[in-house]
């Protein structure tokens, strides 16, 4: 017989055994990788900007702001990096307009000097850090994260921060900190449509403690090698990058530690549509749209289909046990 | 004297054979320059979403320009204007099938269950949906022979549809700007169109002499 049972002594592999598609995909990828890296190496410049995608350029825009290699699993995508271009003026920071184009052109005159973070609350060490301090308070990581917008696109963005639970294990929070809440500049003097009756200002944000404790969870500084642009939430906001886009406050000013679970400022203004959870999630639905796809930005070509969105935004495998048992239906 | 004679030429220069192709042509040009923004990157980070809205925003506007024909020539007293109106008229269903072309292959990879489904699913789109169903049986009757079969009366009365049409289209693009209460664009949109509409009702009532009673009894017998 050529096909071989149990019987006739085969041993089938445990499912445990077969590579999953994830790893069969990276490996690709990275074969793909360095395939054309060589080739890349003899092309030169053109061949080099496909190739060695993942070698960030930076765009020269803004202050160097190096980021180390990260040892934090799942920090490094592999997949190609949207254009700085793409990633400055296309954005969702209504502080400066709602329309995406908007913060792009008017979030110039925002002020990031001097800033400071005041981190308050439940802790045992409450502190207002200057931004020079929180820049110094842990070495700055290089990661490569895909960013999944509540609206139907993504991106893939080389942040520069380190782990937010590298600040909260200096700030010490008590037992009774259950949420981490994040306040955001709300300047009307210089953010020109704070006050606009779109959201509540200031715009808040929160993450339960175990989820600001995750590695992912990054306090971010830069973007690209540099500083970050005003438009991305200079000089300092969260990337949580299994969560929709809006539950990474930008321009943060305060960083409070609670025991009860803060409102945010999507889930004022539509609690049915914006919970507080608000994990990527292709079978939960925004009321008003399908979750099930995304187009990436500045990638796919004008006629292609969307991608399947992945669940926790392909952050499964690190994020996933911190939703165990619980209903992601209910806790959307 | 001489101003009332180069409104008088102008108007019958609107009779040039020349204006019509003319016209035609300027009404291409927003999609003319769609492509060649899209073409050219300058559509943004993301020129789907752009073509989708753009196409979207020409709709209403040529909306407008059709429904501001006949007042236009009632109150200019141009009835030169009107050989223009059903041209228009075509290109209202001209951009707006442009618009559900460019949502059906950008958002939905011409999946039409995913589309059946969409439009069951989001009240806006459904609305936006019924406005190019109630359009179609409009522009499938825009010749001649087509006003004969139907008889004007009851042709007319088919064509008074683009008043639904346009209140719908509005409808539509106010739920999709309520998402961040971002009313402003809308808001210019719903003032052409009442105003346009409005315009129509006066011109009725008027015709009616449904005008209210100034004051007291009205007199028993003149």
């Amino acid at each position: 017989m050529l096909i071989k049972t149990n019987a006739s002594g085969f041993n089938h592999p445990l499912p445990s055994e077969i590579t999953s598609l994830a790893a069969y995909q990276g490996r690709r990828d990275m074969i793909k990788l360095m395939a054309t890296g060589a080739a890349g190496a003899a092309m030169a410049g053109w061949a080099g900007r496909e190739a060695l995608a993942q070698t960030v350029v930076k765009p020269g825009k803004l202050a160097a702001l190096a980021g180390g290699k990260s040892a934090v699993a799942g920090a490094v995508t592999m997949e190609k990096v949207t254009d700085y271009k793409d990633v400055t003026s296309y954005n969702n920071f209504y502080e400066f307009g709602t329309d995406k184009a908007d913060p792009g052109k008017n979030a110039h005159t925002l002020v990031t000097k001097p800033w400071s973070v005041a981190v308050e609350g439940l802790v045992k060490n409450p502190k207002s850090y200057t931004l020079e301090d929180l820049i110094k308070l842990s070495p700055q990581e290089e990661r490569i994260y895909r960013l999944r917008c509540v609206e139907g696109w993504s991106m893939v963005i080389p942040w520069v921060g380190y782990s937010l639970s590298e600040l909260i294990k200096k700030v010490e929070p008590l037992g009774s900190a259950k949420y981490v809440e994040f306040i955001t500049q709300a300047d009307p003097k210089t953010m020109p449509f704070v006050g606009s009756r779109v959201l509540e200002w200031p715009y808040v944000e929160a993450l339960r403690m175990d989820e600001a404790m995750h590695p992912l969870a990054m306090l971010t500084f830069g973007m690209f090698g540099e500083i970050l642009p005003n438009q991305s939430g200079a000089p300092v906001r969260m990337v949580v990058p299994w969560k929709y886009g809006f539950k990474s406050g930008k321009s943060i000013v305060k960083i409070r530690f609670t025991d009860k679970e803060p409102r945010t400022a999507w889930n004022k203004a539509a609690a049915q549509e914006y919970g507080f959870y608000s994990n990527v999630n292709p079978e939960v639905d925004h009321p008003r749209w399908s979750q099930a796809t995304e187009r990436r930005i500045g990638e796919d070509g004008l006629f292609a289909k969307k991608r399947k969105t992945l669940m926790f935004n392909g952050y499964e495998q690190q994020v996933g046990q911190l939703y165990a048992g619980m209903d992601l239906k209910k806790n959307f | 004297m001489l101003a009332a004679n180069t409104a008088l030429s102008l108007k019958k220069r609107l009779l040039h054979p020349a204006v019509k192709p003319l016209l035609f042509l300027l009404c291409l040009l927003p999609v003319v320059w769609l492509i060649y923004r899209v073409a050219s990157n300058g559509a943004g980070a993301n020129p789907q979403e752009y073509l989708i809205r753009a196409t979207g925003d020409w709709t209403l506007r040529f909306i407008c320009i059709v429904l501001a024909v006949t007042p236009l020539r009632t109150i200019t007293n141009t009835p030169q204007l009107a050989r223009f109106r059903r041209m228009l008229g075509l290109f209202v269903y001209f951009y707006v099938v442009v618009h559900l072309l460019s949502y059906s292959w950008f958002d939905m990879g011409f999946d039409v269950p995913d589309i059946a489904k969409d439009i069951a699913k989001r009240p806006f789109i459904l609305v936006g949906f019924s406005a190019f169903m109630l359009l179609t049986p409009l522009a499938a009757t825009s010749f001649n022979a087509a006003i004969k079969a139907l008889g004007v009366k009851r042709w007319q009365l088919l064509h008074k549809l683009v008043y639904v049409i346009a209140s719908l289209g509005l409808l539509h693009f106010f739920w999709m700007r309520a998402g961040k209460n971002n009313f402003a664009e809308v808001f210019v949109y719903a003032v052409i169109i009442a105003l346009l509409l409005g315009w129509r009702v006066q011109q009725f009532l008027k015709k009616k002499k449904l005008q209210p009673v100034k004051g007291g009894r009205q007199p028993l017998s003149n």
